[in-house]
């Protein structure tokens, strides 16, 4: 009588979790675990994902929760998550400056050169997305030779350490407007804070920095097709490793703990007019930035950003103008948990629903 | 970066899971829910290791409020062994070492149920968790948080009242089958959480302190004890509970042990045939075998 008849629930979680750990290892004497290292280096994609849906910059933690998860994006970001529940929030960095990235990707599509130079990086971008045979039966020896001789003829210090922000170009010549934020304003931080809306924008920005990439690609791509008009021109997309600092705790002065892996996209929109009537007209801009690497996810939150910030100012005129449409349902650990709680068991509910029904019709078949 | 810390369950997890910065949160919001009766406290709901909508909400208000000195009763559809109460228990133990568990209504402190109010009536020594996927009884007719904030605010009610009125135009009967809006000391309407309508009478002036907890939307709200719940309805329009007759207008008896003041669950046998059996598992046990066989309180865990 199904797997709630009274008792059995018990055994029956158990029993699921030692087949679930079975199909892990099925491969048996043919397997061998799958090394965090793998991941983090062969599964970029799917880690750079994870770091950024599970909202916690720890790489060797990312690595393991997707080895456990098998593979699965939400379930592995969501372990994250978890993880970052047990950990409290002791200090703050300040606003961070982007332009000391240590690039590895940089390239603007508003202009044909930007100063320091289009950087293409790796990126499937213009490859040919034809299977790779060769790599169905890759030797170890030949996979180890490329990464091998690949720094042998190169100079390691032709790159330079910063790179112009694109932006900037704009700004100078009075296209956008100069930034009201000199980086001081408190951010809204929406792990300490329910956002009640309306929010500030940094607390869109937080939550969309965190969200589910199908999810945030789904709703920008509307206002792409038409569900809005943005129009955006990708002024600048950056991949690379930002130093993080923090206040030192006794003297106070920023000390460098690390770096962080990040995608950083502005995008220039159609331009509008000042507050008063004497303000020229100007650029707008959208912002997205995430942990990792992670594109699609950075170009489509700058969108929403951009879109949202029209809703907030004019009114939504389409879902992706909506702060409570587009920010409470773009969580990946949220809206999957949500989900898949329709599978767990809702006997109550629904005998609830048959006792409205029964009497409705009773009434009906009554009255006819 | 190599972090070389090794992560073992006593070093990586903390007493209750959450740091305890989120669970001081927590509490000073259940104060502010427990004062303000029935109005939904916002507060910064983490994200627990189980899925949103498995009862993170609620999860997060026991772990909050339990002490290695408690007992915890946790159920599921009014069982304490469905799977998802069974996870959330083992869940609970494993991060809270010292605390005892329980299936017996009578001996729990804190109950954490998710769609039902257990039978046994409760007691002032007692708080009752709830989980809840909706936390706003408006979200039947406005989609908006931020205008339903006001409307609570206000005490606007009134497009509930002509949903209830459309459904008497319709069907003759109010259809809001679990879920069912209810006013706490005469201002906020709540979500009672889908409770069947048959629990909704116990909320009114109940003994013990109930709240609910709503993850996903980052909500707690309280019926204090001693407190007026009323489910809305007309004046000529009883409330009424899900019935439980046979063709003849019989009450229907639980079949295992024989109870004609139960909610029941309906179950179609192999044979075709439609039996009834008490939806809470700890009092149809204690009923057909006695209270001591619905014991089976865990001995203390040493994790």
């Amino acid at each position: 009588m199904a797997y709630v008849a009274i008792q059995g629930g018990q055994r029956a979680t158990e029993e699921a979790a030692r087949l679930s750990e079975y199909l892990r290892t099925e491969q048996g004497i043919e397997g061998r675990p799958v090394s965090l290292d793998d991941i983090k280096y062969q599964l970029r994609g799917l880690h750079s994902r994870i770091l950024s849906e599970g909202g916690l910059y720890h790489p060797d933690l990312a690595a393991l929760a997707i080895k456990q998860s098998m593979g699965d994006p939400l379930e592995a970001s969501f372990a994250l998550r978890a993880y970052r529940s047990t950990r409290p929030r002791r200090m703050e960095t300040a606003a961070h400056d982007t332009s000391r990235m240590r690039l590895v990707r940089r390239i603007s599509a508003a202009f044909k050169d930007i100063p320091g130079g289009q950087m293409l990086g790796a990126t499937p971008d213009y490859s040919l997305r034809l299977l790779r045979f060769d790599l169905m039966d890759e030797s170890p020896e030949a996979f180890q030779e490329i990464a091998g001789t690949w720094m042998e003829n190169l100079n390691a210090d032709d790159v330079p350490d910063t790179f112009p922000k694109v932006l900037d170009l704009l700004r100078e010549e009075g296209l956008l407007a100069s930034s009201d934020n000199d980086g001081s304003e408190e951010a809204f931080d929406i792990t300490r804070q329910p956002m009640i809306f309306p929010v500030p924008r940094s607390a869109a920005l937080q939550s969309m920095a965190r969200g589910e990439t199908g999810s945030l690609l789904m709703i920008a791509y509307s206002n792409m097709r038409g569900y809005g008009d943005v129009h955006p021109t990708v002024g600048e997309v950056r991949v690379g490793y930002l130093p993080v600092e923090l206040p030192h705790p006794v003297t106070g002065t920023p000390v460098e703990i690390g770096e962080v892996l990040m995608t950083e996209c502005e995008v220039v929109a159609m331009y509008e007019g000042g507050d008063d009537a004497q303000a020229q007209p100007r650029f707008t801009v959208g912002y997205g930035a995430c942990f990792g690497h992670n594109e699609v996810k950075a170009i489509a939150m700058a969108i929403l950003d951009r879109a949202l910030q029209k809703g907030m100012q004019d009114g939504a005129a389409n879902p992706s103008e909506d702060p409570e449409f587009v920010l409470l349902h773009i969580d990946g650990i949220d809206s999957m948990g949500f989900c898949t709680h329709y599978k767990m068991p809702h006997y109550v509910t629904f005998q609830s629903d048959m006792d409205r029904l029964r009497t409705t019709q009773s009434k009906k078949e009554r009255d006819l | 970066m190599k972090n070389d810390t090794p992560y073992t369950p006593s070093t990586a997890y903390p007493f209750g899971f959450l740091d305890a910065y989120a669970k001081r949160e927590i509490r000073r919001s259940i104060l502010k829910a427990v004062a303000l009766p029935g109005y939904q406290v916002p507060y910064a709901s983490r994200e627990m290791p189980m899925g949103r909508g498995f009862g993170t909400g609620a999860l997060q208000l026991t772990l909050s409020v339990v002490g290695p000195d408690d007992t915890l009763k946790v159920i599921d559809q009014g069982s304490d062994d469905s799977v998802n109460a069974v996870n959330l228990r083992r869940f609970i133990r494993k991060t809270c070492p010292g605390i005892q568990t329980t299936t017996l209504t009578e001996a729990a402190t804190v109950l954490q149920s998710r769609h039902r109010i257990p039978e046994k009536p409760l007691t002032e020594e007692q708080i009752c968790i709830l989980q809840v996927p909706y936390p706003d009884p408006l979200v039947y007719v406005e989609p908006t948080e931020e205008k339903r904030r006001t409307m609570h605010g206000e005490a606007d009610y009134a497009r509930l009242w002509v949903k209830l009125y459309e459904d008497m135009r319709e069907f003759d009967e109010i259809t809001i089958s679990h879920r069912y809006p209810t006013r706490i000391n005469g201002h906020y309407v709540l979500d009672p959480s889908p409770i069947p309508r048959y629990d909704v009478p116990k909320l009114n002036r109940s003994r013990a302190l109930i709240l609910f907890g709503a993850g996903r939307e980052k909500k707690i709200y309280a019926v204090p004890p001693f407190t007026k719940a009323e489910p809305l309805t007309f004046e000529d329009v009883p409330f009424r509970t899900e019935t439980f007759v046979d063709a003849d207008g019989n009450r229907l008896a639980c079949r295992r042990c024989g109870a004609t003041d139960s909610f029941l669950d309906e179950f179609t046998t192999d044979t075709g045939e439609k039996v009834f059996q008490c939806s809470d598992s700890a009092y149809c046990l204690s009923r057909s075998q006695g209270p001591a066989s619905a014991i089976y309180t865990e001995a203390r865990h040493d994790a």
